[in-house]
């Protein structure tokens, strides 16, 4: 739970400082207001509906729109790192959803989706619920309430890469040792770990099927016992036919 | 500018909205501008390539208003919708295309701090936003309700998804050069000679221009992989049910793409606004002063970066008319066995040749030894040239100088855990 706060803490430092270009200092009309007003309205707008929508894809483009308001939100606050991320992580990932949307939806069952009301209704007091503990937390953090003054951390990335590497630029808390350990190296290197898994699964799921070829051993348990030496004769032809690795299973295989 | 038009008198929120509105006007007339001469120079070239004359009597000599005939053909055309066509996504999809292609151009300079918002990650958001043109693509594929749409719009998405990953190898080269995403910054540190130019800086960053540029290709969709609209498969692929101004959108967006991936292959690779010779360093004026003579040193470097990204562009449109299309399958081979690896390698060759070659092999050529990285590894006293000339980073230097007491401190921090633990 701390590790969250700490991950975030840096987020929301940068987030609640506005820089000088996006904010200028205007009497009659605040554009970070109205820019501000109009992302976060563009972004539930199209939260709503993603939920409204009955069809796959429109809900998966309304969820991009959703997304990419919130990207602008970032934006509007300073973070370009984050809201860089925000497009090619969350947007860019999107596409993918889209995609699985339109393979699923071609053919005619998909097309509409309609919940049942009790459906809804469920759905609806869940959602009501969790925007009502989200909001209740918001509103109880102080330092949130105030316009964010104060000094602007401006460029984004490099301190959020020195974090990465285990240096803390932010303020560490009062009492911590300056150490090395103090950054968030040890989080980022688990998470790069456990993607080079998932990547590393994916292309094992994703590789090309080989051809099956029959196990010589296999093909001779369905017929009668044979010498030795018929075993070796039966595995040349099955090592001929494949190559690479399916050759060579199919000569273990063989040799059993 | 706005602070230009403040002093003319205008109330702030008036000027920074006419500021805005000017650099948004600009960059679209880049896009509409550019895709007007690149349509009339791509008949010419393909004519010539071809062994044809092309368009020779629109506008008098050249053909040269041939591209403004097509676009009032374009505007006078019928809008047609399929009638199974899911109407709200197809009459989008133009849209969302064309404007995944313009916002990318927001954060690419045009010269030095000639740009329409500097970012701190210009290099990261244009790459991230050029990947959002595809949506547009599939949702005209998936909204025109025709197989042949389809086809195209799911080629493309395989195709886009896997060229993003070689794309982003490449792009990482130059940034580990200039050690900042910040494009203006890093074509500011490619000053000088062309020697200076990241392409020459080692072998391995010449190698991976090419793998840019191939992935370029791909990333923007044009032959050799165009299989999204693969004419001779699929119709037109997924602008097979578009006509009129909504077609012509997606090919503005094409163009505005190819422009844009040109353009950002002169910053990250070819010196960005320095020509070949630095005329004007030679002449001893600066573009980072504010005078006239800066705006003038400032238009020649548009004009430099301009010429590159067109040199950029013809070089696709050659290669367009030269090879034959791919086949799916090579196209992924192409991605993953060929461009994926070689990126990977040159960029672990090109970080060990930084590390023992830092000066590079002509030591003391042109490369200012104390410019190579950002100010906060080398201390308070470096700064990189484009700051100290334009004063433009937004850093302040007590930061710096801050920033690099704690990573020393935090370096002799582990060196003292260290010391302390060995005895236990």
């Amino acid at each position: 739970m701390t590790g969250t706060i700490r991950m975030d803490s840096i987020f929301t430092s940068v987030l609640l400082h506005l820089p000088a270009p996006t904010a200028p200092v205007v009497a009659a009309v605040d554009w970070h207001s109205v820019l501000f007003l109009l992302f976060a309205g563009l972004a539930c707008g199209f939260a709503i509906a993603v939920v409204a929508a009955e069809n796959v894809v429109r809900m998966a483009l309304y969820l991009v729109f959703s997304l990419a308001a919130t990207a602008g939100l970032f934006f509007l606050a300073g973070a370009d790192f984050l809201g860089a991320m925000q497009l090619m992580i969350y947007v860019g990932g999107t596409l993918v959803l889209l995609v699985f949307g339109v393979m699923l939806t071609a053919q005619a069952p998909l097309v509409s989706i309609k919940p049942s009301a009790s459906d809804r209704a469920l759905a609806g007091i869940a959602g009501a619920a969790l925007l009502a503990v989200l909001l209740a937390a918001a509103v109880s953090v102080d330092a949130w309430r105030k316009p964010g003054v104060g000094e602007i951390p401006s460029p984004t990335a490099t301190p959020l890469g020195m974090a990465l590497v285990g240096v803390r630029v932010d303020d560490p808390p009062a009492g911590a040792p300056l150490t090395g350990r103090s950054g968030y190296m040890l989080p980022f290197e688990i998470v790069s770990v456990h993607l080079l898994v998932v990547l590393v699964g994916a292309a094992y799921l994703a590789r090309a099927k080989r051809r099956k070829t029959p196990r010589a051993i296999d093909v001779l348990a369905s017929s009668d016992p044979p010498s030795q030496g018929a075993v070796l004769a039966a595995a040349v032809p099955a090592v001929r036919t494949t190559s690479g690795a399916g050759g060579k299973s199919a000569l273990l295989g063989g040799g059993h | 500018m706005a602070e230009f038009l403040i002093g003319f008198g205008l109330p702030g929120w008036l000027a920074w909205t006419v500021a805005a509105l000017v650099a948004a006007v600009l960059l679209l007339n880049v896009i509409a501008g550019g895709a007007l001469v690149f349509i009339w120079a791509e008949r010419k070239i393909a004519a010539r390539i071809q062994d044809r004359l092309g368009p020779t009597r629109t506008g008098g000599r050249f053909g040269w208003l041939q591209s403004l005939a097509d676009g009032i053909k374009l505007l006078a055309k019928e809008d047609l919708m399929p009638e199974d066509a899911d109407g709200l996504l197809f009459r989008m999809a133009p849209y969302v295309s064309f404007c995944a292609s313009f916002c990318a151009f927001i954060a690419l300079p045009f010269a030095f701090d000639v740009v329409g918002q500097r970012l701190n990650v210009g290099v990261f958001f244009v790459v991230a936003v050029l990947g959002l043109e595809v949506f547009g693509v599939i949702l005209a594929g998936y909204a025109s309700a025709s197989k042949w749409s389809l086809f195209g719009a799911m080629r493309e998405a395989a195709q886009v998804v896997s060229y993003e990953v070689p794309l982003g190898m490449c792009v990482v080269l130059p940034v580990m050069l200039a050690g900042t995403m910040d494009l203006v910054t890093i074509g500011e540190k490619q000053s000088g000679w062309f020697i200076n130019w990241y392409l020459f800086h080692d072998p391995f960053t010449f190698v991976v221009f090419w793998v840019y540029v191939t992935c370029a290709v791909a990333s923007v969709n044009r032959a050799p992989f165009d299989l999204a609209e693969a004419e001779s498969e699929l119709v037109a692929g997924f602008h097979t049910e578009y006509s009129g101004l909504r077609w012509s959108f997606f090919f503005m967006a094409e163009y505005g793409s190819m422009f844009l991936v040109s353009a950002l292959a002169a910053v990250l690779f070819l010196g960005g606004w320095n020509g070949p010779i630095p005329v004007a360093q030679l002449l001893g004026l600066s573009d980072g002063t504010g005078d006239s003579a800066a705006y003038a040193v400032r238009l020649l470097g548009l004009a430099n970066l301009l010429g590159k990204a067109t040199l950029g562009v013809l070089l696709m449109m050659w290669i367009r008319w030269t090879l034959p299309r791919l086949r799916i399958d090579q196209v992924m081979t192409t991605c993953l066995k060929y461009c994926t690896p070689i990126a990977a390698v040159m960029f672990a060759g090109a970080m060990l040749w930084q590390l023992l070659l830092p000066g590079g092999l002509l030591p003391g050529f042109s490369r200012p030894a104390g410019e190579i990285r950002e100010g906060w590894l080398e201390g308070p006293g470096g700064r990189p040239a484009g700051s100290a000339a334009g004063g433009q980073e937004r850093v302040k230097e007590p930061l710096r100088g801050s920033q690099a007491q704690s990573a020393a401190e935090a370096g002799a921090g582990v060196d003292s855990g260290l010391a302390t633990r060995s005895p236990r």
